[in-house]
C-alpha cells in the first residue's frame, strides 16, 4: 500500500456533481436518509501513477439500517468506511451524513460532526493505552459540547455502558490489563458513549477468536438495536455479515452486489 | 476547540507516563539549575558588595601616588587631620623578607608601613587578638598567615626587612577586603610607618605606592572635598578612590565574571532544549495512533495540539521548578568555589526575582524547543486509526513552522544578550552557537553522505547494517552529533585553552630559561652581585637596565597642555602620566616582533635618539613613526624620535618594556638593573637568595618556580569554577544523547524482533548497534574535538596571544572516552531491543 495522504492532502477535493441543481439533502429533506453517496470515487497518486481504489459508489442508508460491507482484501472496504465517516475527502463524488454534505465542511467541522453523531469500533480496538477503561469510554462524551451533557452524568453513563458490556468490575483497568475480548467490549461501550446516530464498525471481530468474536458480535447487534443506531459494518466474516439485513459486496472498488435479507 | 478536554487529556497522559517524562524534565532541570545558581549568586555578590564596600576600601577616601606625596598634597592631608578627620598613611612596596631563625629562602613580600587607625571599617583578626592594637608602638610586625608558612617562622621570631629587623607580634588571619588569591600571590607584612626610613628600602627606582586613607562623615563630605580639591589632585597626579568608585569597579568585574559563567550555564540550558526537542519528537511519534484515534472520535486539530502543548508546558514548568530548587542548593556551594576571587563574604539569600526569571526562561526554552516537533501533530490524519501506514502530511509552505523556527532563533539570541556581560558579546555568543550548530550539523550531513558513498560493501553483515543505520529513514544522526559534539566542543575548548596558558608559563621545561630574577639592583651593587653569582658558578642570563622616566612633551606639546585639551580621550590618560620604566638594548628580544619601522641596524637620518615603542601604547598616545617624545629623566629632558613599533607577547614570563631606547644614549642616566640567572638546585637557590638579601636588602628576588606554582594555583582555581559550570553542559549533553537514542528505540525494537525472527542472534543485533553507536560517537566526538582545536587555537592566538599547544595524547584519550560513553549509553538504552522476545514485539506491532 503506498503511503497515503491524509485528508486535505494531495487528493483533489470533491465538489457536488454539476448535473444536480438541487442537492440531495433538499430532495430527501423529508425522509432524510442517514447516509447518501453519489458517484463516489477515490484515487491516490503514488510515484506518478494514479490508483483508483473506489469508483462509482452510490449508496443510500436509511436511519436505523444495519448494513454489512463485505469483499476480499483490497476491495476498498476500509477506504469506503473512512470516506463515509469523513476521515478523508473523496476525489470525486459526494457523501452526506444526516443531511450534511461532508465536502462542504472543514476538517474541524467534520471532527465536530463525528463527535456528535458518529461512533467507531475498530478491528485493533484502538483503546488509548494511557487511559483506564472508564476514561476510554469517557473520551467521546467529553468531546461533546457541554450543553449536551451535564458533568455529573458523565461517569455514570460511562459506568452504565461498561456494566452493560459486562465490565462493571474492570473500570480502572488499563487496556494492557484486559484481554482482547475485554478490550473490544470497552471499544463497544466507547462507540455508544456519545449516543451516536451512526456506528461504523471496521472488522470488529477480526482480531478475536471465534467464541469471543461471537460474544462481541452479539453485544454489538444488541446494543445497536437498543440504541436505535444506524450501523455500517465492514467485515470478512460471512457469519457476522449474515446477521445484517442488507449486505453490500465490493470487488475492485465497485459495488458488485447489494442484497437485502430474504433476497439471494 | 475544547480546552477542558485538552487539559484533561494532558493530565491523564502525564499520569500515565511519569517515568518517561523524567528525561524531558531533567534536561530542563539541569539548565535552569545552572542559570539560577549562577545568577542568584551574582545577585548575592552584588548586594554583598554594596553592603561591604566600605570595609573593602577600609575608609571613605583613598589618595595615592607613585612617589612620596608632593608638599602641597602633604599639607592638604595634614590640614584634614588637624580639622579632626581621621587620616592614615600607608606606604606599600615589595621587599625581600628573611626570617632570621629559619633556613628558608627569603621571600618577596608586600610590606605595608602604616600609621593611624586604618582600616576604619571591617574586621581585623590576628593571633594573638590584641596584636593589631599595639604593633605600631614598637618595632613589631603583623605577618599574614601565608607568609608565616613561606618563611617557616613563628610569633615572637624576628624577620629582617631591609636594614632592620622586626619582632613578629601576631599572625594576620583576616583583613577587610581580603582576597584569598592575593594571600597566595603577595602575602603582606604590616609594620609601623615610623620605621620605614630605617629599613632603607625606599630608594631610587623602588616600586612603592604612597597612600592616605580618610574616614569621613558620609559620601557628601567626600564629594565636597573632591569638588574643592579636584584640580590640585589632578595637577599632582594623585589618584583617588571613593567607596562609590570601588563599588562600581568591583561590581563591574564581578558582574562580568558571573555573566561569563552564566553563559556556560546557558549552553547547558540550550542543550536541554535540544534534549526536550528529541524527547517530544519521540512522544509525538508514539502518540500518533492516539492522536489519530482522538481525531476519529471527533476531537478537532486545535484540541489535540493544545493537549500535548499543555503537557509539554507542564513538564517544562515541573523541570524548571526542580531546576530552580537545585539551583538554589548549588548556589550555596558556589561561594566556596569562588571565594578566593571574592574580596568579601557573600551572604546567602534566595533571590526570588532571579529564581522566577530562571523558571520563566526554562519554561520558555522548553516550550519553544517542544513546539517544533509538536507541530507534526497537526498533520496526523484520523484515517491512521483505520490504517497504520498513513503517514502524517507535511505542509509545504508551513508559515507556522517557520514562525516557530524564527521564534526559536530569536529566543537564543535574546537569551544570550540577556545573559552576556554586554549585548555585543551576547550577540557574538549567539552567533558562535549558531555557527557551531551549523558546522556540527553539516559535518553530520556529510557523514551521512560519506557513509552512503563509501559504503563498505564487502564488510560483514552486522557492520554493513550498523553503518546503514546512519542514513536510514528517520535516522537521528544529526541530532546525536549535535548533542555530543556540542558538549565535547565546549569541554575540549576549555581544556585546550587552559593547557596552552599553563604550558606558556612553564619554567622547568626549558633548561636555558631564567628561574631567578633580581630587581632593583642599584648601579653600585652590580659589581658585587655579579661577583657573588660568578663565584658560585651561576650563569648570567641577562642584565637589563631600567631607566625610570616620564613623558614631558609629545611632538613639542607638554603633557599638561594635552591633558587640559578636552578632546584627548580620558581612557588613555594614564599613558601620558605614568612612570615609564624604559630600557636600552641592541637586539629585539624573543618575546617581541617589529610591526612597523626599522630596528637600529639601519642608518639614522634623525638628529634625535631613536626609540621603539609598543604599538598599543603608540595607539593610545595617538603617535606614529617619526613622531617625537620628550622624556623627563630625573629632571633632565631628552627628545627622542619613534623609529619602530613592536608587538609584545606579555604572556611570556619575561621582563618586557613599552619603550626601548637605542644603545649609547641612556648609559649615564640614573638607572637600576634586573639580573637574571638560572640556578637548578633548589637548596642552592635558597642559599643565593639568603646571601643576596644579607648583602643588599633592597634587591627584590623572584623565584619563578614559586611564582609558577602560584600561577598554576590561580589558573587551576579559575578552571575549577569554569569546569563546575561546564559540568552542567556535560550532563545536558548526556541527556541529549539518551534522548536522541530513545528517539529511534522503538523502531529498533521492531527491527530487532524482525531480525531475530529471521534468525539473527542477540549478539549479532548488539554488534549492529555497537557499530552504529561507535561510528556516531567517533564522528560526533571527532567533530567536537576538531572544532575545539580550531577555537582553542583562535583563542590562544588572538585573545591570549600565546603559542597553541596541541596535547594529542589527551585529545586521543578524550575521543576514545566519548566513543566509549556513546556506546555505553546507547547499548544501555537499547536493552529492550535485545530483551524483548520477537513474538511479544510482533504481537505489539500487529495491535
Amino acid at each position: 500500500m503506498p503511503a497515503r495522504s491524509a485528508d486535505g492532502g494531495s487528493s483533489r477535493r470533491a465538489s457536488p456533481p454539476q448535473a444536480h441543481k438541487r442537492t440531495p439533502s433538499q430532495v430527501y429533506s423529508i425522509f432524510l436518509p442517514m447516509i447518501i453517496t453519489e458517484n463516489l470515487e477515490q484515487t491516490y497518486e503514488s510515484v506518478g501513477r494514479s490508483l483508483t481504489v473506489l469508483r462509482n459508489i452510490n449508496l443510500c442508508v436509511e436511519e436505523n439500517d444495519f448494513i454489512a460491507v463485505v469483499g476480499p482484501s483490497g476491495s476498498g472496504k476500509t477506504t469506503l468506511l473512512g470516506l463515509l465517516a469523513g476521515l478523508d475527502l473523496p476525489t470525486a463524488g459526494y457523501v452526506s451524513i444526516d443531511g450534511q454534505n461532508l465536502s462542504e465542511l472543514s476538517e474541524d467541522q467534520r471532527s465536530k460532526l463525528r463527535a456528535e453523531k458518529v461512533g467507531f469500533v475498530f478491528q485493533t480496538f484502538q483503546l488509548i493505552p494511557t487511559l483506564t477503561a472508564l476514561e476510554n469510554v469517557l473520551v467521546p462524551i467529553e468531546l461533546l459540547p457541554t450543553d449536551r451533557v451535564s458533568g455529573n452524568d458523565l461517569p455514570k453513563r460511562a459506568r452504565g455502558l461498561l456494566e452493560r458490556v459486562g465490565l462493571g468490575d474492570r473500570l480502572d483497568h488499563y487496556p494492557t490489563q484486559l484481554s482482547g475480548g475485554e478490550q473490544q467490549r470497552v471499544g463497544l461501550a466507547r462507540a455508544f458513549a456519545n449516543e451516536p446516530k451512526i456506528l461504523f464498525a471496521d472488522e470488529p471481530t477480526g482480531n478475536l477468536d471465534v467464541d469471543t468474536g461471537a460474544l462481541v458480535a452479539d453485544l454489538l447487534v444488541q446494543l445497536n438495536r437498543e440504541m436505535r443506531t444506524t450501523l455500517v459494518l465492514v467485515t470478512h466474516d460471512q457469519k457476522l455479515a449474515s446477521r445484517a439485513p442488507r449486505i453490500i459486496r465490493l470487488e475492485g472498488g465497485e459495488i458488485v452486489a447489494d442484497t437485502k435479507a430474504g433476497q439471494s | 476547540m475544547s480546552p477542558a478536554f485538552a487539559a484533561r487529556l494532558a493530565r491523564r497522559e502525564l499520569r500515565a507516563g511519569k517515568k518517561r517524562f523524567a528525561l524531558y524534565m531533567s534536561a530542563i532541570t539541569v539548565g535552569v539549575a545552572a542559570l539560577v545558581s549562577i545568577n542568584s549568586f551574582r545577585e548575592n555578590v552584588m548586594s554583598s558588595v554594596h553592603s561591604q564596600v566600605r570595609s573593602i576600601l577600609g575608609a571613605d577616601l583613598e589618595l595615592s601616588h607613585r612617589n612620596a606625596f608632593p608638599v602641597t598634597i602633604d599639607s592638604l592631608i595634614d590640614s584634614l587631620a588637624h580639622s579632626g578627620i581621621p587620616v592614615s598613611r600607608v606606604v606599600s612596596f615589595g621587599s625581600m623578607v628573611l626570617a632570621t631563625g629559619s633556613e628558608r629562602a627569603p621571600r618577596l613580600l608586600q610590606i605595608r608601613a602604616l600609621d593611624g587607625n586604618y582600616p576604619y571599617y571591617g574586621t581585623i583578626a590576628t593571633e594573638p587578638a590584641e596584636a593589631w592594637l599595639s604593633f605600631q608602638n614598637a618595632r613589631d610586625a603583623i605577618v599574614e598567615e601565608a607568609a608565616m608558612l613561606y618563611l617557616d617562622t613563628q610569633v615572637g621570631d624576628s624577620i629582617a626587612i631591609g636594614n632592620i629587623s622586626f619582632r613578629i607580634a601576631g599572625v594576620l588571619k583576616e583583613f577587610p577586603g581580603n582576597l584569598g588569591i592575593r594571600a597566595a600571590v603577595g602575602p603582606r607584612v604590616f609594620i609601623s610607618l615610623r620605621y620605614l626610613d630605617d629599613t632603607g628600602l625606599i630608594r631610587f627606582g623602588s616600586l612603592a605606592r604612597f597612600r592616605a586613607y580618610m574616614q569621613m562623615e558620609d559620601h557628601h563630605a567626600v564629594e565636597l572635598f573632591l569638588g574643592d580639591h579636584d584640580e590640585v589632585l589632578d595637577a599632582n597626579q594623585i589618584r583617588y578612590s571613593t567607596v562609590a568608585d570601588v563599588e562600581a569597579d568591583l561590581s563591574s568585574v564581578l558582574d562580568r565574571l558571573a555573566r561569563f559563567l552564566g553563559l556556560i550555564g546557558l549552553v547547558a540550558l540550550l542543550l536541554g532544549g535540544i534534549a526536550v526537542a528529541s524527547a517530544v519528537h519521540v512522544l509525538v511519534k508514539e502518540k500518533l495512533n492516539t492522536i489519530a484515534l482522538l481525531r476519529c472520535l471527533g476531537a478537532d486539530q486545535p484540541t489535540v495540539f493544545a493537549a500535548y502543548t499543555i503537557l509539554a508546558l507542564f513538564l517544562g514548568v515541573g523541570g524548571a521548578l526542580a531546576g530552580a530548587m537545585l539551583g538554589i542548593a548549588v548556589q550555596a556551594s558556589l561561594p566556596r568555589l569562588l571565594q578566593d576571587f571574592l574580596p568579601l563574604d557573600v551572604t546567602f539569600s534566595v533571590q526570588w526575582i532571579t529564581v522566577l526569571s530562571g523558571i520563566a526562561v526554562g519554561v520558555w526554552v522548553a516550550t519553544i524547543f517542544a513546539l517544533l516537533p509538536l507541530l507534526k501533530i497537526r498533520g496526523v490524519s484520523p484515517l491512521r486509526a483505520l490504517r497504520r501506514e498513513v503517514e502524517p502530511t507535511k505542509q509545504k509552505r508551513d508559515l507556522f513552522r517557520w514562525a516557530t523556527f524564527a521564534a526559536l532563533v530569536a529566543s537564543v539570541v535574546a537569551l544570550s544578550m540577556w545573559q552576556a556581560p554586554e549585548p555585543v558579546a551576547g550577540a557574538a555568543f549567539a552567533t558562535a552557537i549558531g555557527a557551531t550548530t551549523g558546522l556540527l550539523a553539516s559535518i553530520a550531513w556529510l557523514m551521512i553522505r560519506a557513509a552512503k558513498k563509501f559504503f563498505p560493501r564487502n564488510a560483514s553483515y552486522v557492520t554493513r547494517q550498523g553503518i546503514a543505520n546512519l542514513f536510514r529513514p528517520h535516522n537521528q544522526t544529526i541530532s546525536v552529533t549535535l548533542g555530543i559534539g556540542f558538549g565535547v566542543f565546549l569541554i575540549a575548548t576549555l581544556h585546550l585553552t587552559q593547557g596552552s596558558l599553563l604550558s606558556q608559563l612553564s619554567v622547568e621545561s626549558s633548561p636555558n630559561r631564567t628561574n631567578l630574577v633580581m630587581f632593583d639592583v642599584q648601579a653600585d651593587q652590580r659589581e658585587g652581585l655579579e661577583q657573588l653569582l660568578a663565584r658560585r658558578g651561576h650563569p648570567d642570563l641577562g642584565i637589563i637596565p631600567i631607566v625610570p622616566s616620564r613623558i614631558s612633551k609629545v611632538n613639542g606639546v607638554t603633557v599638561e597642555d594635552i591633558m587640559s585639551d578636552s578632546s584627548a580621550g580620558r581612557g588613555d590618560r594614564w599613558m601620558y602620566t605614568r612612570e615609564y620604566r624604559n630600557t636600552y638594548r641592541a637586539r629585539l628580544s624573543e618575546t617581541e616582533v617589529l610591526t612597523a619601522g626599522a630596528w637600529w641596524d639601519e642608518e639614522s637620518a634623525s638628529d634625535a635618539p631613536r626609540i621603539s615603542i609598543d604599538e598599543d601604547i603608540a595607539a593610545g598616545l595617538n603617535i606614529d613613526l617619526g613622531d617625537r617624545i620628550t622624556w623627563d629623566i630625573q629632571g633632565v629632558e631628552l627628545e627622542t624620535e619613534i623609529s619602530s613599533l613592536r608587538r609584545i607577547n606579555w604572556a611570556r614570563f619575561e621582563p618586557n618594556f613599552f619603550v626601548v631606547f637605542e644603545p649609547g644614549v641612556l648609559e649615564q642616566a640614573p638607572q637600576t638593573f634586573i639580573h637574571m640567572t638560572r640556578i637548578e638546585d633548589t637548596r642552592e637557590r635558597v642559599q643565593v637568595q639568603r646571601s643576596v638579601v644579607g648583602l643588599y636588602p633592597n634587591i627584590a628576588m623572584f623565584d619563578l618556580t614559586n611564582i609558577q606554582r602560584t600561577i598554576n594555583l590561580v589558573i587551576s582555581k579559575v578552571g575549577v569554577a569554569i569546569r563546575f559550570m561546564a559540568t552542567f553542559s556535560i550532563v545536558s549533553g548526556l541527556i541529549v544523547l539518551v534522548g536522541a537514542i530513545t528517539t529511534t528505540k522503538f523502531q529498533r525494537i521492531q527491527e530487532g524482533a524482525l531480525l531475530k525472527t529471521l534468525g539473527a542472534s542477540t549478539w549479532q543485533i548488539r554488534q549492529i548497534l555497537l557499530t552504529e553507536y561507535a561510528t556516531l560517537g567517533a564522528v560526533a566526538g571527532l567533530t567536537g574535538l576538531l572544532l575545539a582545536v580550531i577555537a582553542g587555537w583562535a583563542l590562544a592566538h588572538y585573545m591570549f596571544e600565546v603559542a597553541f599547544e596541541l596535547p594529542t595524547g589527551s585529545l586521543l584519550f578524550s575521543w576514545i572516552l566519548v566513543v566509549g560513553l556513546t556506546v555505553l549509553v546507547g547499548l544501555a538504552n537499547s536493552r529492550a531491543v535485545t530483551r524483548h522476545t520477537p513474538l511479544a514485539t510482533l504481537r505489539e506491532l500487529s495491535e
